[in-house]
């Protein structure tokens, strides 16, 4: 166990965790966030993944001391149910999702890739998309809702 | 630390139930001792006279709780007008929350926002079974329950509206929580005026009046999923993030192996590792219990158990030929016309075809997860078992407790499309709570999850039928084999899944019976019958089509692996060999696949369906396959199937469209068309969704899922060795055509579109390409050794 410092949607908090914890477990244990999933913990379906330094990465499978003391942002990071995040909002609107447990990685994908990307074409956005799954299979409203919220900043 | 939305409280009441309680202005207690409320029950005994009615506010469930059999469903009306509705049907991600409440608003003419949903809570919420069928079953919708209760309060709020009034209750009207009188809209009284502070204990009245279907202002209305704002923005609270005061994190260990039994336990494997609790060992159920989750994990990945060698597994490559070959059977005749023999002898065309279906799995995207307090004779879990009450009564099994002294609140997991962990991980958070005395959350790994759940099964069909000169079909047969091992635990059989057998229960027996008895009424809930067949026994005809002679006989065998519903259990495994059959015999007769199925449907519903489908798919009218097929290149083609779902539970016509790349063999589904019919309609875009979900599960289905083996344990266990279609995979447009049947019976249609991908699929595949697949899923490889074997 080590004191790590972790900065989660703004916040900066000091925890004392083994430093090889990958990050999922802090953020979902440790501070109770309840974006992030755990859904394989193998980096093969997206549910955990979180932001940081404007990338989307997959916690899961990244050791807390890895981010020590970087910004690092969740889903609860970008919205909340009174004031969504408009790409959360496209989500409502388009009532893009089923059980909504993969939700966390498919916003979270989308929402790293068109900041970097805000011109992407459909099928990029699908590119980027590529390594995250959905059961329920709601894919076709989910990627409505993107290009919804993608050309609504446009 | 910071708790985000609402702490999961330890208490008797639910966050939940407390804030809707409070919401309605009262406690259970409460309502029962001073406030005003009328209350409809759904048993005879009425709520008030329940133990569970009387169970104080924040009492743990225990010696106070009620027997199984009494806890009574009902609806309250607060003397604020706001409505609790309590039901056993719970939410696992089809929209069955929001529909409920929404039938409950219409009955009672309230706004969505004043109805409060309470559910599945073996403390609370009457036993209504298992939520299951991705709501394919009407029951789900509780339209006879709950919406007959909220009728009965609204008759009894209209009769008092009407003395209160000085008019008779045809005269009166109500909006808005408000009765008023129709043609003097001045004189008017609320319904928190009417209940006052006075109490009224109704019980339900079956023959309370529904409103029609033509007065709807709610139901029938695309109202928005209310849990969607939690779940976009992480605030829901799944089973996964329950937390609880002093929970320890658990990890289970399985066997290295199918049979593998426990021999040795090294419990200083893991001794001096850091945060770990405890190694538990029941019979051959192992764990470990850590202060924190990442240490659980590490803990059991190096806790040394010695196992015995498993018990061997069929071969994968013979497996469809040891399927058909193993004794003993089970068998059921479903449907015998005593003369198809003869009818075959006797046509001038005789079509035989085998089809090929695997085990698929649930696989959802999170693994299960599930929390439980148990203490010295009491037990509290959160599950996301799709059945409180059946889950309660095996929990307590399995912990040697009395069944009334364990309770069980549903919460989310990831959508589950039939029993997947949900039960087996509720198990496990119990047996290792038990042995901590604290509360214990488990998280199934990946591999947990899929090398062990109760998979879809294994199916072989033969075909078999006969045409006359004009391409008539005179008789069918359909014969199959699919294995069986396990399945939903019940009330009784927890060794139905994983856990539940490795803590000593026995999965339910299998029972060998062969011959089969004669059916003596028409049961097509396994969609064993084709739907050109007219089904009768004796005089009378049950069936969907018009082929009278048919022999319809499935066999059961034992399975190696456990078993299980999957998103349409065995109607889908049927009905991708009939309807993939059924091209096949319309290829023979040079017959339009369209035309030749509505040739031999006499259900017009099905009918409808079928062309409402075709119409919306432009569809063009020829026999298949397509004409001047070139055997290079990217070939395009269409296909349709159909069903009458569980032979009375739903209308479905599908279109699929398709490309084949003939180098390749890579089939990539463009655009699909559903025609459904599930009666009236309650939401029409939940149902949407539903079509259009299972038409992609479907997809998923038919061309990449199948669980795969090596001579002693499941190998494919996570997503690189078992594949589903990703979010970046280019979906099909689906485009979905809802028929909507106001004034006849509710079906279910959460199962309906998945039942159809695949014989639509290999349908729109032979019509492209001349190439007939009947095994699934269509791999790239198997649909180029079918390309390199046509003629
Ligand atoms: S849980 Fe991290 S990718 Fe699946
Ligand atoms: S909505 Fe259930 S997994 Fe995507």
């Amino acid at each position: 166990m080590s004191v790590i410092t972790l900065k989660v949607n703004g916040r900066t908090h000091s925890l004392d965790v083994d430093p090889t914890t990958p990050l999922l477990y802090v953020l979902s244990d440790d501070l109770e966030l309840r974006g992030p999933k755990f859904g394989c913990g193998l980096s093969q379906c997206g549910a955990c993944t979180v932001i940081v330094k404007g990338e989307a990465i997959r916690s899961c499978s990244t050791p807390v001391k890895d981010v020590e003391g970087v910004e690092i942002t969740t889903l609860e990071g970008l919205g909340s149910p009174e004031k969504p995040h408009p790409i959360q909002q496209a989500f409502i609107e388009e009532a893009a999702s089923q059980c909504g447990f993969c939700v966390n990685g498919v916003i979270m994908t989308a929402e790293a890739f068109l900041d970097k990307n805000p011109k992407a074409t459909e099928a990029q956005i699908q590119q980027a998309l590529a390594g995250v799954l959905c059961r329920c299979f709601t894919h076709v409203r989910m990627h409505r809702a993107i290009m919804r919220y993608a050309q609504g900043r446009a | 630390m910071k708790k985000f939305w609402k702490a999961t409280s330890p208490l008797a009441l639910t966050p939940e139930a407390l804030s809707a309680l409070k919401a309605a202005g009262f406690s259970r207690r409460d309502f029962l001792k001073t406030s005003g409320a009328l209350l409809v029950g759904f048993s005879t005994a009425g709520p008030a006279s329940q133990p569970a009615a009387s169970q104080a506010l924040g009492e743990r469930a225990g010696a106070a709780s009620p027997p199984a059999n009494q806890v009574d469903s009902w609806i309250a009306i607060a003397a604020n007008g706001n409505v609790t509705a309590y039901t056993g049907k719970c939410e696992i991600g089809q929209g069955m929350s929001t529909v409920q409440t929404q039938l409950v608003a219409e009955e009672l003419s309230v706004p969505l926002n004043r109805v409060t949903l309470i559910y599945s809570d073996t403390a609370f919420t009457p036993d209504q079974g298992v939520t299951s069928g991705s709501g394919s079953h009407p029951a789900n919708f509780n339209n006879t329950n709950l919406a007959q209760g909220a009728a009965t309060a609204r008759e009894a709020l209209f009769r008092l509206a009407a003395a209160h009034l000085g008019a008779t209750a045809d005269q009166l009207t109500a909006a808005d929580s408000v009765i008023s009188v129709k043609n003097d809209p001045a004189k008017k009284v609320s319904y928190g005026q009417l209940v006052g502070g006075k109490k009224f204990n109704l019980t339900l009245d079956r023959n309370a009046k529904r409103k029609p279907a033509s007065e709807w202002k709610v139901l029938g209305t695309p109202v928005k999923r209310e849990d969607l704002p939690a779940v976009v923005t992480g605030q829901f609270e799944f089973v996964h993030n329950v937390r609880l005061p002093g929970m320890l994190h658990g990890r289970v260990v399985r066997p290295p192996a199918v049979g593998a039994t426990v021999v040795r336990v090294d419990e200083s494997s893991v001794q001096d590792m850091p945060g770990v609790v405890q190694v538990v060992v029941k019979k051959n159920f192992v764990g470990v219990v850590a202060q924190k989750p990442w240490q659980a994990i590490q803990a059991a990945d190096r806790l040394k158990v010695t196992w015995t060698p498993g018990t061997g597994l069929p071969s994968y490559s013979r497996y469809y030929d040891h399927l058909r070959n193993q004794k003993p059977t089970r068998d059921t005749m479903v449907l015998d016309s005593r003369d198809s023999e003869q009818k075959l002898a006797g046509a001038a065309t005789v079509l035989k075809a085998t089809y090929y279906h695997p085990h698929q799995m649930h696989g959802s995207v999170g693994s299960s997860c599930a929390v439980a307090d148990v203490q010295a004779d009491k037990a509290t879990i959160w599950s996301p078992t799709q059945g409180v009450w059946p889950q309660r009564n095996t929990a307590a099994m399995v912990l040697g407790l009395k069944p009334e002294n364990v309770r069980v609140i549903y919460r989310r997991g990831s959508g589950c499309y039939g029993l997947n962990g949900a039960d087996t991980v509720s198990y496990d958070a119990a047996l290792l709570s038990q042995a901590a005395g604290k509360p214990v959350r488990v998280q199934l790994s990946r591999q947990d999850e899929m090398a062990w759940e109760n998979y879809g099964s294994a199916f072989v069909m033969d075909e078999r039928a006969g045409l006359d000169a004009q391409g008539n079909i005179v008789a069918w047969e359909h014969e199959s084999w699919s294995p069986t091992l396990g399945g939903r635990p019940g009330n009784e059989t927890p060794g139905n899944v994983i856990t539940g057998m490795l803590a000593g229960f026995q999965p339910q027996e299998f029972a060998p019976r062969s011959p089969a008895p004669e059916p003596r009424e028409f049961n097509n809930n396994g969609n064993a019958v084709p739907s050109y067949v007219a089904g009768c026994i004796g005089a009378e005809c049950y069936g969907t089509g018009t082929i009278k002679s048919a022999r319809i006989l499935g066999h059961n065998v034992r399975s190696s692996f456990w078993t299980g519903p999957l998103r349409s259990p065995g109607r889908l495994q049927n009905t991708f060999a009939q309807e993939s059959f059924m091209d096949e015999l319309a290829a023979k007769a040079k017959a339009d696949p369209v035309a030749f199925r509505l040739r031999h449907l006499r259900d017009s519903r099905l009918s409808e369906v079928l062309q409402a489908a075709a119409k919306a798919a432009n569809w063009d009218a020829r026999p298949s396959p397509k004409p001047g097929i070139r055997k290079t290149g990217v070939a395009t083609g269409r296909g349709v199937s159909c069903v009458l779902y569980e032979g009375r539970n739903g209308y479905c016509a599908l279109v699929a469209e398709v490309e084949v790349n003939q180098s390749t063999g890579q089939v990539a589904v463009r655009r699909m068309f559903a025609g459904n019919d599930c009666g009236p309609i309650s939401n029409p875009d939940g149902l949407r969704n539903q079509i259009e979900g299972g038409a992609l599960q479907g997809v998923s289905r038919a061309l990449l899922e199948e669980v795969t083996w090596d001579d002693q344990k499941v190998n494919s266990f996570d997503w690189k060795t078992y594949r589903s279609l990703p979010l970046g995979f280019e979906a099909p447009k689906i485009e979905v055509v809802l028929i909507n049947r106001p004034n006849e019976r509710a079906m279910g249609a959460g199962e309906t579109s998945i039942t159809l991908v695949a014989s639509a699929i290999g349908n729109a595949i032979f019509d492209a390409t001349g190439a007939r697949i009947r095994q699934v899923p269509f791999t790239p490889e198997r649909v180029k050794a079918a390309l390199d074997a046509r003629a």
